[in-house]
């Protein structure tokens, strides 16, 4: 795509987003507008694993780790700390610095792609079986009991200037969506800098990116705690959304989802992700709905069928599409051109003879 | 003593567990140095097979010993067959197309069977006695199994034709393609073993655990993080793993809980691949198998 026309896909993007983010609670119900902010925190997740495997080419299959420690972050915050501001702050605070944490031992290790991604989803099924097993009241952090199997209910949010004022749940969706606006700007301004670029390059040849002189470690280490920051924030706004926050963000399953996420969507974009999540929220809860086909089931089929036939997601192969139909059509109308010139020409020739 | 005795045996019960769900991701990993991640549900299958025809009459030893490898193996050979073929050189896809199998296993055999555990057998031996101090007599069991079976394979590798065209196709590929040796058949073979050796495991530890869908996700974190840190030579590798990270895992729940057991092997197995990124055999026993 040239530049004018992905500044036009900008601005479109941006003006949808500003349309969901004032018509949604005007037009639809409570629990539509319930639903729907859950979604958002979850295309957050998205964007956050579209931003480190599309453009930092880092296979992390366990990005769950640290959405769920966003989630789990901001609870124990929130119930400590009583302003839900400073909560959020905190939860963003703490999942990147486990970022750090793993990204530190995984980058600097200069583990290989397939490491990476089978360690990151060990993390997440370590969490959570060990989250799993902290029900006694001997497990607690300040006054949050972090309640094994049935986790923490997350106080109600409130306003950053006055504690004892909550958000209602419609007020609730305009925090998640301006938060997914800012975030998903955010990221495609960082694809733009000279940090993205370089982390790009990594994606596309890490040696040759380190023969040119850059410290490949610490642009995959940024990009990782960016990431991970990200899926904190989306996890701070799932245990809002939800009320609650439980073990099986950990899970197998969960982790799962946001890898099909962004397979769905594509690898490489910034929006296919985010349209990947909400599409197959929706989708997820209608086989929710029913007992005829398993939803493990057809997530499976779609991931084998994905990475067989469609490797590159739905977004960039639409675009490839669409650039290819518009560079024939133009070819066809630029030799139509040509021909029509060299006609005239001739004519001009025969003319002067 | 008899304290030492019974924590001891404990702790090679759990070294021997190790070995046991991870013999079989090894095998492929270190042969195609790809991680299979339906391996946690050929363990479950194998289970199931073990568990759904004992409970049709069949001999839990027959059940236990040929059927749970024979059908896991048969399908290991399917799925090579029908996806991982496609795939090779592919290591991301691989490793995405696995997941959707696990995925769909998952979703099969939930639909076939039910979301809740199958009706359970009981562990064909009784418990034993050191001193005071009981301990289950089929984890002996287990053990002693173990052991056989990593001697059969190291046989298997160090003695046989197969071994010797499946330890070149390791060695070089490449270079054995040219010698002649259909790289492709060896890593299907390679791939239906290393199934097979996934559902004999499972099959053991179904009248332990129990079966359950989604009972793959209780092994797969700790054998990805054993094949991993062992590196690519398959029995070394997933022996020395297993006894530091099963030792490490077994110390730290006697003293501290097992809670604390599971995070001291991820944190171990973490700092370890700081220092070694290829894994033990990466760095020590290089050439051995």
């Amino acid at each position: 795509m040239k530049r004018s026309q992905e500044t036009n896909a900008l601005i479109l993007i941006g003006i949808i987003g500003l349309v969901t983010l004032f018509g949604v609670p005007l037009t639809l119900d409570l629990y539509s507008v319930i639903s729907l902010t859950t979604a958002v925190s979850l295309a957050i997740l998205a964007l956050s694993l579209g931003l480190i495997w599309g453009f930092g080419g880092i296979l992390c299959f366990g990005q769950t780790v640290f959405f769920g420690i966003g989630g789990y972050a901001y609870a124990i915050a929130a119930l400590n700390l009583g302003g839900s501001a400073v909560a959020i702050i905190v939860a963003v605070l703490v999942a990147a610095a486990a970022a750090v944490f793993l990204g530190y031992f995984m980058f600097y290790g200069r583990l290989s792609d397939v490491y990476l991604a089978v360690i990151t989803l060990t993390v997440t099924l370590i969490l959570y079986s060990v989250i799993r097993r902290t029900s006694g009241p001997e497990y607690k952090i300040g006054i949050a009991k972090i309640g094994g199997f049935n986790g923490i209910n997350v106080p109600p949010i409130n306003y950053p200037w006055d504690v004892n004022k909550f958000l209602y749940p419609e007020d609730f969706f305009y925090v998640a969506m301006v938060a997914l606006l800012v975030t998903y700007f955010f990221c495609v301004w960082l694809t733009k800098t000279h940090f993205g670029r370089v982390s790009e390059s990594i994606r596309e040849n890490e040696v040759r990116t380190e023969l040119l002189g850059y410290d490949v470690r610490i642009y995959k280490l940024c990009m990782f705690t960016i990431g991970g920051a990200i899926a904190g924030l989306a996890g701070t706004m799932f245990a809002n959304s939800i009320g609650r926050i439980t073990p099986d963000v950990f899970n197998l399953y969960n982790a799962a989802l946001t890898i099909i996420w962004v397979i769905i969507g594509g690898r490489g974009t910034l929006i296919g992700p985010v349209l990947g999540a909400l599409i197959f929220f929706y989708i997820t809860s209608l086989l929710g709905q029913q007992n005829v086909v398993n939803i493990n089931l057809f997530l499976g089929l779609v991931l084998i069928i994905f990475v067989l036939v469609v490797p590159k997601g739905i977004v960039p192969s639409l675009v490839q599409i669409w650039v290819r139909r518009r560079s024939r059509r133009l070819t066809a109308h630029s030799a139509r051109r040509m021909r029509r010139r060299g006609r005239s020409r001739v004519t001009e020739v025969a003319v002067e003879e | 003593m008899d304290l030492f005795a019974s924590l001891g045996l404990q702790i090679i019960y759990g070294i021997a567990n190790l070995v046991l769900i991870s013999i079989g991701l090894a095998v492929i990993f270190g042969m195609m140095r790809v991680i299979n991640l339906a391996h946690g549900e050929f363990l479950m299958l194998g289970g199931y097979t073990v568990i759904v025809s004992t409970n049709n009459g069949v001999n839990i030893w027959v059940a236990m010993f040929i059927l749970a490898p024979l059908i896991v193996g048969i399908i290991g050979l399917i799925v090579e067959w029908t996806l991982i073929r496609f795939l090779y050189g592919r290591m991301v896809d691989t490793l995405l197309a696995t997941w959707g199998l696990s995925l769909f296993f998952i979703g099969l055999i939930t639909t076939i069977f039910g979301a809740q555990t199958e009706t359970t057998i009981a562990p064909p031996f009784g418990p034993i006695f050191i001193g005071e101090y009981s301990s289950s007599g089929y984890e002996l069991f287990l053990i002693i199994i173990t052991i056989l079976l990593v001697i059969l394979l190291y046989l298997l590798l160090r003695y046989t034709k197969l071994g010797l065209l499946a330890r070149g196709t390791m060695q070089s590929a490449e270079m054995a393609a040219a010698l002649g040796i259909s790289t492709q058949r060896i890593y299907s073979t390679t791939f239906g073993i290393g199934a097979a050796l996934s559902g004999f495991a499972g099959g053991l530890l179904a009248p332990v655990t129990g079966v359950l869908p989604t009972i793959g996700a209780v092994y797969i974190g700790k054998a990805f993080i054993t094949v991993i840190s062992g590196g690519t030579a398959i029995l070394a590798g997933t022996s020395s793993a297993s006894f530091l990270l099963g030792g490490i895992n077994g110390i730290v729940s006697f003293v501290v809980g097992p809670t604390m057991g599971e995070v001291a092997l991820l944190l171990f197995a973490i700092v370890l691949l700081r220092l070694m990124p290829r894994g033990i055999t990466g760095h020590f026993f290089k050439r051995s198998l």
